[in-house]
């Protein structure tokens, strides 16, 4: 009677299997390096069994454990968004002949992809790019095709790190939607089971898997509400601090940031909802064909206000205060959702360890 | 916006003639290659394409019906300021050059029915209103009194000199031209006026409690003549001006052109002056 079903750790080879006879190229998160990040996986050995990661402000850490887990850690490195809207890309490109005639075309590369392992903060980053890319006036046909080709196979947390702040948000280490298949993983054990699509339960029948026992669902529940009790940021609710910030453009403490914060970007190249990117073109040497790229780009960057006119965000006050007002108050009058799922990772790689639950809660109190 | 299946990829389009205005201003008359898209193709009055130069990229320009009413051509005037419009000085005619648009929110046409218009330009600014004039010029009954006011920095910076003498012929228009120094043209050749463009209000012969402004210039003028016009009596409501930011893709996703919660290229680059007047407040926003 139960819907959750129970995948031994054992059987992840047969899902992998499954998935690649569909056509799926699978990615997981993999250890490399000292972090842990998406990179194909070919098999279950490849997984990160064991490992641990520790992250606090300017902080990240892994270490080897004997758990006998493949989701001990807490969240990749990475998000899902770099395979969707790709770092750097050719969106299009136009050859010139003889008689300076152009020819354009679009580019339109993708491939279908299974994720294996998605945090719930990183599916809901998932939903909120869709908003900018996919149910927009425009939207990037690339990207489209991307999110069509996808199967996402969601990974409750049952940890939480010290820069997690999804329940500050009114959101919780749970995956609710968004995913084709959600697991919970039991330590030593396996995976509790659930289906969030037709795709999913299709993959799913032709593994045959036993239900879940009562007490394995009952045990996956209790882990996340462990990952969700272990978080300790706590914030205003977030409308308050969505009216508190416009209304706050002058705050003392934007100056006080200023100081600190510099400039690098590296919080919104880890960030899985910013799409801001700047356009160029490659030309090739005979000057006959020119690549069109699309390359990610950042509010932090001296360039993104840049006019002829006037660079209208000159000082790194008026940068921060671009990215912290943007993430937390105009993203909802752009896109009817917030700008941050509390994923902590631009907490985590700030060189100089601004915490931006701390900087919120400083303009907001 | 006139697109097939993706709305980065630029159409081709042909230079059918090269004009230059002054020596770093110029415009292109354009037409598209491919009959099909032409047939597609219209914009609304202050709407503004991406134009794409081979090998070197695009820049947001405003679109200028073409000056011999001619079905399929538009024009865009082009101030040379750096890297592309540099490089788009150097075409002629016959050169192709891509265009992605319209792009952009447009004059209130349908809502200058009825009131007196007056233009207000600064700089280059007239060129994002030569369709709303010539829509104006074109639909005469329907509005009322129309005043066009421009103002220039020296007078050998006046472009369009021969539509603005033609405007001045026109049924119930009057063209006012102020330039803070005429020495340039003068010896008697300048037969404009002088100073600032807010120094005719008192003259125009309007009525302001039933005028619509729309203006475009450098942002401290636009929000100068926003409130000279608002202290003459025109609603607030009824100013609008147009907005200049960054822009690399003009579909609402490169984060560039962003205003607050604006962004200025879908939600823009015209807005009615009270929707962005505090906005404009703000430094660094
Ligand atoms: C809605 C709109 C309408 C415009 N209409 C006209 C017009 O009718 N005629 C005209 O001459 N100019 C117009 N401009 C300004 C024109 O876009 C810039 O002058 C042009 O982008 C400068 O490019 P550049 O490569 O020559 O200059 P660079 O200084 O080398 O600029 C590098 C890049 O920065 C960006 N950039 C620089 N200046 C501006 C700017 N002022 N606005 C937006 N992006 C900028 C562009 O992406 C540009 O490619 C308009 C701008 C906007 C936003
Ligand atoms: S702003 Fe920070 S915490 Fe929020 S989604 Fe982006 S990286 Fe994660
Ligand atoms: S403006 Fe800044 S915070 Fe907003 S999406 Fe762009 S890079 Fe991210
Ligand atoms: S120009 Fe790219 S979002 Fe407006």
């Amino acid at each position: 009677m139960s819907h959750y079903y129970f995948l031994p750790h054992q059987r992840i080879d047969d899902m992998l299997s499954a998935l690649k006879s569909d056509g799926y190229k699978c990615v997981a998160p993999r250890y490399h390096d000292g972090s842990i990040g998406y990179d194909d996986l070919n098999k279950s050995s490849e997984l990160p069994w064991g490992y641990h990661d520790a992250q606090a402000p300017g902080h990240y850490e892994v270490t080897k454990t004997e758990h006998k887990h493949a989701f001990g850690f807490t969240l990749p490195t990475t998000s899902v968004k770099p395979m969707l809207f790709k770092a750097k890309e050719n969106v299009w490109k136009v050859a010139r002949n003889d008689e300076g005639k152009l020819a354009f075309e679009p580019i339109v590369e993708f491939e279908k992809i299974a994720v294996f392992g998605v945090r719930p903060c990183d599916l809901r980053g998932i939903e909120i790019q869709d908003r900018v890319f996919m149910e927009n006036s425009y939207n990037d046909v690339r990207y489209v095709k991307r999110r069509e080709n996808q199967f996402l196979i969601a990974m409750n947390c049952t940890k939480s790190h010290s820069n997690c702040f999804c329940t500050a948000l009114g959101d919780s280490p749970f995956a609710d939607k968004g995913f084709d298949l959600a697991m919970t993983e039991l330590n030593d054990e396996g995976f509790v089971v659930e289906v969030g699509s037709e795709k999913g339960r299709v993959l799913l029948d032709t593994l045959n898997l036993a239900a879940a026992s009562g007490g394995q669902a009952q045990a996956a529940l209790s882990r996340i509400e462990a990952a969700a009790e272990a978080q300790t940021k706590t914030l205003p609710p977030i409308k308050e601090v969505e009216a508190k910030l416009m209304a706050n453009l002058e705050h003392p403490q934007w100056d006080d940031i200023a100081s600190r914060c510099l400039s690098c970007g590296s919080c919104t190249q880890v960030c899985p909802t910013c799409f801001c990117h700047t356009e160029r073109d490659e030309p090739n040497v005979l000057g006959t064909e020119t690549n069109h790229t699309r390359e990610w780009d950042s509010c932090f960057s001296i360039d993104h206000s840049y006019t002829h006119g006037d660079t209208y965000r000159e000082d790194t006050k008026y940068r921060y205060r671009q990215w912290l007002t943007h993430k937390f108050s105009t993203w909802r009058d752009q896109f009817r959702t917030k700008g941050c799922v509390g994923c902590g990772r631009c907490v985590t790689w700030c060189p100089v360890k601004i915490d931006v639950v701390d900087e919120i809660n400083a303009i907001c109190k | 916006m006139l697109y097939t299946n993706d709305a980065y990829t630029p159409f081709e389009v042909e230079v059918v003639e090269f004009i230059q205005e002054h020596h770093d201003i110029f415009t292109i008359r354009l037409k598209f290659t491919d009959p099909a898209i032409d047939s597609k193709y219209f914009f609304r009055p202050g709407q503004f394409n991406m134009i794409y130069l081979y090998g070197v990229g695009e820049v947001a320009i405003s679109i200028v019906n073409d000056r011999n009413h001619q079905p399929g051509r538009f024009e865009h005037t082009i101030q040379v300021v750096g890297r592309i419009t540099k490089g788009m000085a150097k075409l002629k005619a016959g050169d192709k050059v891509g265009i992605r648009g319209p792009f952009g929110t447009a004059w209130p046409m349908e809502e200058a029915k009825g009131k007196d218009v007056i233009i207000v330009t600064g700089g280059l600014g007239n060129a994002p209103l030569v369709a709303a004039t010539e829509e104006v010029l074109k639909n005469r009954k329907q509005y009322g009194k129309l005043r066009v006011l421009h103002g220039i920095r020296t007078s050998d910076l006046l472009i369009y000199e021969d539509m603005y003498t033609r405007w001045n012929n026109s049924p119930e228009t009057k063209v006012y031209m102020a330039t803070s120094n005429a020495e340039p043209v003068d010896n008697g050749k300048w037969t404009w006026g002088k100073g600032f463009v807010t120094n005719f209000i008192p003259e125009l012969g309007v009525d302001y409690a039933n005028s619509i402004v729309m203006c475009v210039g450098p942002e401290p003028m636009m929000i100068g003549v926003a409130k000279s016009f608002i202290a003459a009596g025109v609603k607030p409501e009824n100013v609008y001006i147009s907005l200049e930011r960054s822009m690399k893709c003009a579909i609402g996703h490169c984060g560039h052109c962003q205003l607050g919660a604006q962004f200025v290229c879908k939600d823009g680059a015209v807005y009615p002056y009270p929707a962005c007047e505090e906005l404009l407040k703000v430094k660094g926003l």
